[in-house]
């Protein structure tokens, strides 16, 4: 046998060789034309289901109400009261969760396959008879509140709040956040109404994926298929984005901190934008893994750090581009100073074709991961339908990945990574 | 049922393969088995500090992530009190580059000063983030002194203070791999799309010349029985009110914790679990309540912990905790809702086993425990639990001299 060279590293496929294929979903229509997209894989007998509405916090008139709205959906109907229902799904071991974005809200349930036939029609008493009670409406009010007072005292929590509103205002549903007296000001018939127009008579959109039963597809029609659903997403309102005039802040939340929570964020445009995907790129070579120039530099070499990212937000109307990190807090001028630095460097001097090659190929393998299983398959599905995206985009994202060149990175750092482009905030 | 074979070689290293040919991935895993618990108690913090050491470069490869990276994969690690464990995942048929970076750094580290310096630094951050800089951050390492007078488990994994981790040296750091980090301190795990035949002849010429080391012995001190109740008070820059109540419970290998796991699903698994159901949703003394214990191999602790809705006395939020657990102990549970903990588990457990990397780490902590089948057999251990035994165990479990009282209390107007 020949001596072991540990020196050398052992011959790889390159992942840029791979070829990759987004295995496709299955789609059809229940009775009421709500869309379904199911895909059925996976060696566990477990499925999940998402309902997807156009309720998110874009359509509300009072700040909070979207989110009280989505969470008091399982909190009671005519027929099972708040305990009955989560009794109900947690018996057989389901998991019914609700969460609430900026233009939809979401149910989802977890559940084994061989209990989703008892599963369904708790979705379906959720979606079309909850009453929203005032009993409920003030437990919920106030259990908000305390976990907001509690939030308050986090930096990272105040910074991620004050950066949006700064980036996209703070009438803009991306930017808007809730304070206690917003929380005191939502009636139980504000929730009535927003669950009338949005729920019952709203637009809704069902994911599903897992080991499904044979006559899945019957059972959702028999369940959902006579709801009043609409049939096209509901037109989001029109609301521009006001930027903060002043870019620079530095703010004290607690005299005692010991870390300053810093975000660096710059307005950017949604996934149809041509750059995108290249920046996706960028963003991944600047700080978006743990390889990146700001993670080395930032915490591996100085050490100033846990852990700095910067990303792309996920929005559908439009982005930004943030950086995100908690340092020492004598250190954060320094830390916000090295970030400016790698930037400059991105603007001028072209990236060395040896760590291009190992982003693609980390990225890539990271998409290969991404594909495996039905539940992420599913995820990188909703995220192209509820962008109003196709196949092409993801085929054209790994074509991007694979191709992208050093000099147009770098005309992109030009155009996008310019200090006085961004906002920047530490919260002490 | 999830299937693995287990092989060992002539190192004393323990590797186990998973085979799942539906994934195009593949999982290295490698388990140590030292933790926070086989610290100096003079120098605590050290395995997870330890833990950050192992990605500064090894004997032959100076840096560890770049090669991973460029082969499609990425990696973390966690330590625990119990346990250190390091995983890899990337594409299946790059899977040697994880055996040649795991393997060089099991053989031996770089042991870099720059390394150290630096990373003494990231984990002063780290402790400042999670601990120090979070409204009740220091919590459990207030909970942990109190409920362990000799056990290990008194301080947290983080460190007992940011001392401990500003003080390590690289004698330290040496002692500490040669002592722990050695072929047959370690359990391998392999799971993906791979053939046992590969990862045997791989796991032969990579791990296989690596010196066995010597077996570490652990003895530690047992926590003796407690016999008084504790209490303590701690006044904190908090908003709200807090209450923290832990018992002793067994040990994880003791049949006895499954009917403990169990009874904290019964007082807290969700919306229509007792604790929520009584005291957040009719009492509303509370805004959150939560029972839960962390799994820890020796005996460990079930706690009660919840934020009082403010105006609520402590007095009368603790009053109303006690009486759920009188009731529980008087009236014990119903074969029903014994049932419905029982499929939470089973579901719980069949969602865990979805994806590959964390059948690979169950396996091998498992392993760890003695007995790798578990992961298929611990179910049934669960579904065993009697009404009765739930009884039996509440009684040990809720006795007022074996349990330890915090009060946190607000200094806010």
């Amino acid at each position: 046998m020949n001596k072991l060279n540990r020196k050398e590293t052992p011959a790889i496929k390159d992942p840029i060789h791979y070829s990759f294929q987004l295995k496709p979903y299955t789609h059809y229509l229940l009775a009421n034309g709500i869309s379904v997209y199911s895909i059925h894989a996976g060696s566990q007998e477990v499925l999940q289901i998402e309902l997807v509405y156009s309720a998110g916090n874009c359509f509300e008139k009072k700040k909070g109400l979207a989110a009280a709205t989505n969470f008091l959906l399982k909190n009671g109907t005519s027929t099972l009261n708040a305990f009955q229902l989560n009794e109900a799904f947690e018996y057989y071991g389901a998991y019914c969760n609700r969460s609430c974005y900026n233009e939809t809200a979401m149910i989802s349930l977890h559940t084994l396959s061989k209990h989703v036939v008892k599963m369904l029609p708790l979705l379906k008493v959720m979606l079309s008879d909850s009453l929203f009670l005032p009993e409920e409406l003030e437990i919920y009010k106030q259990n908000s509140k305390q976990r907001l007072k509690v939030n308050k005292q986090k930096a990272d929590f105040v910074a991620t709040r004050l950066i949006d509103s700064y980036i996209y205002g703070p009438e803009h549903p991306y930017g808007v956040y809730t304070e206690p007296e917003d929380l005191d000001a939502i009636t139980v018939e504000d929730c009535r109404q927003f669950y009338n127009d949005h729920y019952l008579k709203g637009h809704c959109k069902i994911f599903v994926c897992g080991n499904l039963p044979d006559n899945m597809s019957l059972m959702l029609n028999e369940v959902f298929g006579k709801l009043q659903n609409v049939i096209s997403p509901l037109a989001l309102p029109d609301i521009q984005a006001t930027p903060a005039q002043e870019k620079k802040y530095r703010i004290e939340n607690d005299p005692k901190a010991v870390q300053g929570a810093i975000r660096i964020a710059s307005p950017f445009p949604n996934r149809h934008h041509p750059d995108f995907q290249k920046v996706i790129v960028l963003n991944t070579l600047f700080g978006g893994f743990f390889g990146s120039r700001l993670m080395s530099n930032i915490r591996e070499i100085k050490g100033y750090t846990y852990g700095i990212y910067s990303y792309l937000q996920n929005h559908l109307q439009q982005s930004a581009w943030v950086i995100s990190t908690e340092a020492g807090k004598k250190v954060c001028e320094a830390t916000i100073n090295e970030v400016y630095l790698e930037m400059k460097a991105l603007r001028e001097n072209t990236i060395e074709e040896e760590e291009l090659l190992l982003v693609r190929n980390y990225m890539l393998g990271n998409i290969l991961g991404e594909l495996d299983g039905p539940f992420h398959l599913m995820a990188k599905w909703k995220n192209i339908i509820l962008n109003n995206l196709d196949e092409n985009y993801f085929y054209d994202s790994v074509e991007t990945i694979k191709t992208v060149t050093a000099t147009e990175l770098q005309t992109l750092a030009v155009k996008y990574m310019q200090p006085e482009l961004f906002y920047e905030l530490v919260v002490y | 049922m999830i299937q693995f074979e287990a092989f060992t070689l002539a190192n004393g290293l323990r590797v186990w393969v998973h085979q799942d040919k539906s994934t195009p991935m593949a999982v290295l895993n490698v388990l140590y088995d030292v933790g926070a618990k086989d610290e100096n108690p003079e120098k605590t913090g050290f395995a997870h500090l330890f833990e950050h050491l192992m990605f500064g470069g090894s004997k032959n490869i100076p840096v560890y992530d770049e090669p991973l990276q460029n082969a499609g994969g990425e990696n973390n690690a966690f330590t625990t009190n119990d346990l250190t464990n390091y995983y890899c995942q990337l594409p299946a048929e790059n899977i040697e580059t994880a055996f040649w970076l795991e393997s060089d750094r099991m053989l031996s580290l770089a042991f870099s000063k720059k390394s150290l310096e630096v990373q003494r630094k990231v984990v002063c951050e780290e402790f400042k983030e999670h601990y120090i800089n979070k409204p009740y951050g220091d919590v459990w390492h207030t909970l942990r002194t109190l409920a362990y007078k000799q056990h290990p488990y008194r301080w947290m994994t983080i460190g007992a203070s940011l001392k401990h981790v500003e003080d390590a040296t690289l004698e330290d750091v040496k002692a500490f791999f040669f002592k722990h980090y050695t072929p047959c301190n370690a359990i391998v795990v392999v799971a993906g799309n791979i053939d046992t035949e590969q990862i045997r002849s791989l796991s032969e010429k990579w791990f296989g010349p690596i010196p066995p080391g010597e077996k570490y012995n652990r003895n530690l001190p047992k926590e003796p029985e407690q016999t008084t109740k504790r209490f303590q008070e701690v006044k904190a820059n908090v908003p709200l009110d807090a209450l923290y109540k832990c018992w002793h419970i067994s040990s994880r290998m003791d049949q006895r914790y499954y009917t403990a796991d169990l009874i904290s699903d019964i007082l807290s698994g969700g919306g229509s679990s007792r604790l929520f159901q009584s005291l957040v949703k009719e009492k509303q003394l509370f805004s959150n309540i939560d029972c839960y214990h962390l799994g820890s191999t020796d005996a460990g602790l079930l706690t009660i912990e919840g934020k009082l809705v403010k105006g609520t006395g402590m007095k009368e939020a603790e009053a109303a905790v006690m009486e759920e657990i009188n009731k529980l102990l008087q009236e014990g549970v119903t074969e029903s809702e014994l049932e419905k903990v029982k499929n939470k588990t089973e579901s719980a457990m069949a969602f865990e086993d979805m994806s590959v990397m964390n059948r690979a780490a169950s396996i091998a902590m498992y392993a760890l425990l003695g007995d790798a089948d578990l992961i298929n057999t611990e179910l049934s251990k669960y579904q065993a639990v009697t009404v009765e035994q739930i009884r039996e165990e509440t009684k040990r479990i809720f006795r007022e001299e074996n349990c330890s009282t915090l009060h946190y209390l607000s200094n806010q107007p």
